[in-house]
């Protein structure tokens, strides 16, 4: 386990990852803070009116920007490329020879993705915190309920948020997993995930299919408003956990399935 | 170990071992049988189906139909006691090109859950010493050359004291220096009581270091036993070059020997009589089976029959000779 985050940490890709992730707080905390006019309440991307009350809310805003796209992206590369990266390299016959053994190295595998998806939004809501409190400084926050917290709580909201989002993304390193088993081809299963995450945003946008959004995993992605709320509501964290559970039981079997009996030809 | 395996009984033993790729199969029914101890080499043109039976051996690969038995355990099902036990190489190298060497051998060790942690260094430093790749540890594997890596794959192998190598065309890339250096690696190893099962197309170097022989073509396995067993299935012949061609013929025919028919661009018996003192070369042959005399009698009867031999050896079938005859490439003048 250790030696698989090393791999994944050791490699200048992650790193690009994680630096053009940093990017985006900082490109939103400099461009409001370049603007004459402070932005006006609902204008722009949530939580965007509350940037300059509070630096802490740069994250949260850079966080909402990039949960469609740049994190589903940053995912797909890193689940995509579990098993069909090794493919690709070589090294996964050396692997399953020394013997790894096929089951712990789909778990480890999987484990690694699932940090790699914390990495990636601790990046951006810390990043965007301490950018934040470098050009707005800290002050007291206005929930969505109305309540103002001081630092230190909404610190800690900020937080749960990351945690929710690194949830949300649970079922799709789960999916990426399993389409990193059916090919040797890391471009492709990286390339798979992520139109596969962009496909389940746009059905959950069609209102025909109301029917199937339910069972989306993009489901709750933008669902963590309950966390900015006093009490904390942790109706749609419990949601969300169940379905990304869901995936990850479900997508994680078909992986299982599908490698124990694959012949490693690469 | 349970049912470890006794010197009697071969460390690698298939029977009936098929492989299909959809309709057609990479591998074909071979009964492989791998000596304990044994330097076994794999021979076999490309394409001929070795490393599909090494990817079944180890694994890698589910067979179609047939039994295979690694180190005395019947497998795929002793996969996780035994591949511990096996080092390998399979179809060359293949590391992270981000890591240096030494990062890349203990991850590969870190795969092995046997393998303890705590000695993890040690052992990636030894066997990093042991393909003399010691000053080149720290180097990214990116900055290697090719015989590097193969170096290095042959580390990797040699992470753990191991009962059985499996090595994939092991000299691929190596400069001659390399080639010898692993060439006496696999006499250590083999001198340590490990079996070493080699593949490889190159059959010099094969002769050179194994002691037994299988030969694999178009999926089947045409021929295994020791590297002795396997030249004598080629006789030894007697050559003869001399201007006296039928003189010749005669005399070896005298001692009851099977004459071959002359090779090359030798005249034929008539031409090369008539054309008397002075003429041209021709070449006789004849087949040196169990019942010939010496040969220093063949040549003194030659000469007693008035022979002028300018030229006498006596040649065993190469195991080239043997492999081109078995798989059939190449061409055959003597036919």
């Amino acid at each position: 386990m250790r030696s698989e985050l090393r791999v994944l940490f050791g490699r200048p890709r992650t790193w690009a990852m994680l630096l053009a992730l940093a990017a985006i707080p900082i490109l939103i905390a400099v461009a409001v803070r370049l603007s004459s006019e402070p932005p006006g309440p609902g204008e722009g991307p949530p939580f965007l009116d509350r940037v300059t009350q509070n630096g802490l809310f740069v994250g949260m805003t850079a966080l909402v920007v990039s949960i469609p796209l740049f994190l589903p992206l940053t995912v797909g590369v890193v689940a995509g490329d579990t098993i069909a990266g090794e493919a690709s390299l070589g090294t996964l016959r050396y692997l399953l020879v020394a013997p790894a053994g096929r089951v712990r190295l789909l778990v480890v595998k999987y484990v690694a993705a699932a940090v790699f998806c914390l990495a990636a939004t601790l990046t951006v809501v810390v990043v965007g915190a301490l950018v934040g409190l470098a050009l707005f400084g800290a002050g007291p926050a206005t929930l969505l309920s109305g309540d103002t917290v001081g630092v230190g709580e909404s610190a800690v909201r900020a937080l749960l948020v990351a945690v929710y989002v690194t949830v949300s993304l649970l079922g799709l390193s789960a999916v990426g997993l399993f389409v990193s088993t059916l090919t040797e081809v890391p471009v492709g299963a990286m390339a798979a995930t992520v139109v596969l995450s962009v496909v389940a945003q746009v059905l959950g946008q069609l209102d025909q299919l109301a029917w199937l959004h339910p069972w989306l995993f993009s489901r709750h992605w933008l669902g963590f408003a309950d966390l900015l709320r006093q009490p904390v509501s942790w109706d749609s964290f419990g949601d969300n956990a169940l379905l990304q559970a869901g995936y990850v039981a479900v997508f994680g079997a078909l992986a299982y399935g599908r490698f124990v009996t694959k012949d490693v030809l690469s | 170990m349970t049912g470890g395996s006794s010197p009697a009984e071969p460390a690698i033993r298939t029977r009936g071992l098929t492989k299909r790729f959809g309709q057609q199969a990479a591998v074909d029914g071979i009964d492989l049988s791998v000596p304990s101890g044994a330097v076994f080499g794999f021979l076999g043109p490309n394409g001929s189906g070795k490393t599909t039976t090494i990817r079944v051996l180890l694994g890698l690969a589910a067979a179609t139909s047939g039994e295979t038995s690694v180190l005395g355990q019947p497998m795929p099902r002793a996969l996780a006691d035994v591949l511990p036990r096996v080092g390998a190489l399979v179809e060359g190298p293949a590391f992270y090109p981000f890591l240096s060497g030494t990062a890349n051998l203990q991850r590969l060790d870190a795969a092995d859950r046997r393998a303890s942690p705590a000695s993890r260094h040690q052992r990636v430093a030894a066997a990093l010493e042991r393909v003399g790749l010691g000053h080149a540890a720290t180097k990214r594997v990116r900055a290697y050359s090719l015989g590097m890596k193969q170096r290095l794959g042959i580390a990797g192998a040699l992470l753990s004291p191991r009962d059985l190598l499996v090595l994939d065309e092991p000299t691929n890339g190596l400069d001659p220096q390399g080639t010898r250096e692993v060439r006496e690696l696999v006499r250590s190893l083999a001198a340590d009581g490990a079996t070493v099962f080699v593949s490889s197309h190159l059959l010099a170097e094969v002769e050179q270091m194994c002691t037994h022989v299988g030969v694999m073509s178009a999926g089947r396995l045409v021929a295994q036993g020791t590297l002795d067993e396997l030249r004598g299935g080629g006789e030894a012949h007697v050559r003869v070059r001399t201007p006296d061609v039928g003189t010749a013929r005669s005399a070896l025919a005298g001692l009851g020997l099977v004459l071959v028919q002359a090779t090359g661009a030798a005249p034929s018996d008539r031409a090369a009589d008539d054309a008397g003192e002075g003429s041209r070369d021709g070449v006789v042959e004849a087949v040196l089976d169990g019942a010939a005399p010496p040969p220093e009698r063949i040549v003194e009867a030659l000469v007693a029959a008035g022979t002028r031999v300018r030229g006498f050896a006596v040649e065993r079938a190469t195991l080239e000779d043997r492999f081109m005859a078995l798989t059939g490439e190449g061409f055959d003048v003597v036919g």
